[in-house]
């Protein structure tokens, strides 16, 4: 397990480094001079040009990664072309409300699916078998903004259950409960594609199992089968699911930028989006790098996951 | 001495057909389109996509008794409800939402199938080269395969357009760049585990070159999954367009796509009052990945029976 361990730690050094570079390119192929307008029109072009060279702004383009690799190893990924504050302060503090919007949506997606998966499974062909995936047909088919503009019109504008924006009231305390309440929509709605797609991977991975010999040997041996079900098939079963929680990191938190963005949740989602349509060039490399980051570390914790359920991955 | 066979007991080929033990092999494209029409919802999806991609192609056509131009404004029409004059009434310039409507597939459409033609096509090059070659060459892509799905898609799309600027190639340059990882995976598994065939042995005994076996030998045997991802890969290059158009960065107004109609409802006062804006084209992008969804459905269990849950 730690030859596991160190092993797949050591593979995340250059798929940062590649990340990091990519990254890098990518931001400076744009046209054009991103700090032109950090300069008044009356500045004197000479001095502007001296500026510009301080900064090394006419460095070769390896010059320039280096520095910033170096820089940002360091924790300092500069100011914000915006507003001039600290990037990574501007970060820490919307990364916690983005992680409790992923973290719950995530939540609710699997803590649902997987009895409506297991129910499905263990019913298969039953009227609630056929309700279960013809539900979560459509829910891996609706345009997740699209259900969250829809829930907004119904829950918030015609039966004024939830509120629609923020995640308080204006001028009223942060409490555990209005976070909570104006955490339910954003999150239920962000949660919805991953729940109908892992229904659909409970179900058929649950059917799978549910067809093994050990199974077989469980019923044969006159087992309940509620202990057949939950104890020896739903285990087994699940071991795949772990895997989802890697493969839906990128979702989630491609999902924040525009579920942030329709609720108006203070996170670094909608933080990315003010970067963007602000070309806040510095602000859009940290926040691009920080996403990876968790992407990576998630990907990470998925396999270690997987490698403590099933020794057959280490030893592979 | 000869058994004499009693032709009673030769079963006819009718017979052998309906007990599925026909002698008379299918071609293998027939054999795949009978499995496929045995799956009522794929037909279905197949038919509507089929219309939808009509009613795109022939909108000039079909628009022309509405009365109105695609970017065509009613100047004192703006938001208007629907009425005769404008069936499901106007956006926010005051252009006809019905004549948009049908004119939106043709962007949202055609983006789609050509980015996944493309990327498909060149993840499917690197998986080949990658699995066919091995060693250092499979590391050295593998590696990139991993770097470039460590960032979150939708968040490295929005970077690139935002910054390469607004025109519709620099979308589907962001696209092609964020997905070929994909399929190139795929490739590469499939040509990992057929490189040992016997065929393959064969091929390289007689000498041909390895684009040969990659491409004429291998290739068409890996062919199925990928058929399969590259039809779900449109369902999910639409809705990213839809999102991105939606938030203002993907293709812009006045050229209308369904993610972009959408916007509209940014507008509080559109989203609250006036749903028959922002509803319809929420509902055609619903209705397209769900039908290209049940296609895809379909065509996995088609293509290869073994993959059927």
């Amino acid at each position: 397990m730690r030859r596991y361990l160190a092993r797949r730690l050591l593979q995340v050094i250059p798929i940062l480094f590649g990340v990091s570079l990519v990254l890098f390119v990518i931001v400076h192929s744009a046209p054009g001079n991103p700090y032109a307008y950090l300069f008044g029109p009356r500045t004197d072009p000479a001095l502007k040009e001296r500026l510009m060279r301080e900064k090394g702004f006419y460095d070769p383009l390896p010059v320039q990664y280096v520095r910033w690799i170096k820089e940002t190893a360091t924790g300092h990924f500069g100011y914000s072309l915006r507003n001039g504050a600290p990037v990574l302060d501007q970060i820490m503090e919307r990364l916690p409300r983005t992680l409790l919007l992923t973290s719950t949506a995530f939540l609710i997606a699997i803590l649902l699916a997987i009895p409506i998966g297991v129910i499905s499974a263990t019913r298969q062909y039953s009227l609630v078998d056929y309700l279960v995936t013809s539900f979560s047909f459509m829910g891996i088919s609706l345009p997740s903004f699209f259900a969250a503009l829809v829930a907004i019109y119904l829950f918030a504008v015609t039966w004024r259950i939830f509120p629609s924006n923020g995640m308080i009231e204006a001028g009223q305390p942060h409490t555990f409960w209005t976070v909570l309440y104006h955490l339910i929509l954003p999150a239920f709605t962000l949660g919805l594609r991953d729940l109908a797609a892992y229904s659909r991977y409970t179900r058929s991975s649950m059917l799978e199992v549910l067809r093994q010999d050990y199974v077989r040997t469980a019923r044969s041996k006159g087992l309940a089968e509620r202990t057949v079900v939950y104890k020896h098939a739903l285990r087994n079963s699940l071991i795949p699911v772990i895997t989802l929680f890697g493969f839906s990191l990128p979702g989630l938190f491609g999902g924040a930028i525009i579920f942030e963005t329709i609720f108006a949740w203070p996170g670094m989602g909608l933080l990315s989006f003010e970067a963007v349509g602000n070309r806040d060039y510095p602000m859009l490399m940290a926040v691009n790098l920080f996403f990876a980051f968790l992407v990576i570390t998630g990907n990470l914790v998925a396999d270690i996951l997987y490698a403590v359920v099933d020794p057959r991955i280490r030893y592979a | 001495m000869e058994p004499e066979l009693k032709p009673a007991l030769i079963p006819t080929e009718a017979e052998l057909l309906r007990e599925g033990l026909t002698a008379r092999s299918d071609t293998w494209a027939r054999a795949v389109w009978r499995r496929f029409t045995r799956n009522r919802m794929a037909v279905i999806g197949l038919g509507i996509l089929l219309l939808l991609i009509l009613i795109s192609v022939l909108a000039p056509v079909i628009t022309r008794p509405l009365g109105w131009g695609r970017d065509e404004i009613d100047i004192r029409y703006i938001r208007a409800d629907p009425s005769a004059r404008h069936p499901l009434g106007t956006d926010s310039a005051g252009r006809d939402n019905l004549v948009r409507l049908i004119y939106g597939g043709q962007v949202s459409l055609s983006l789609a199938l050509s980015t996944v033609v493309i990327y498909m096509v060149l993840g499917s090059v690197v998986g080949a080269v990658a699995g066919y070659f091995g060693k250092w060459v499979d590391n050295l892509l593998m590696r990139l395969v991993d770097i470039v799905l460590s960032f979150p898609f939708f968040i490295l799309a929005l970077t690139i357009v935002a910054i390469r600027g607004p025109q519709i190639s620099n979308l589907v340059i962001a696209l092609i760049i964020l997905s070929w990882p994909s399929p190139a995976r795929l490739i590469r598994g499939e040509f990992l585990s057929i490189r040992e065939r016997d065929y393959v042995e064969a091929a390289r005994a007689v000498g041909a070159s390895p684009l040969r076996i990659m491409f004429r030998h291998m290739l068409p045997n890996a062919l199925a999954p990928l058929i399969v991802n590259a039809t779900l890969d449109v369902a999910y290059i639409i809705l990213t367009e839809a999102a991105l158009s939606y938030l203002g960065f993907g293709v812009r107004m006045p050229i209308p796509t369904w993610g972009n109609m959408l916007s509209e409802a940014n507008n509080m006062a559109v989203l609250a009052d006036k749903p028959w804006i922002w509803v319809p084209p929420g509902l055609m992008i619903f209705l397209t990945v769900m039908c290209i969804n049940f296609l895809g459905d379909g065509l996995r269990d088609a293509l290869d029976p073994r993959l059927k849950e």
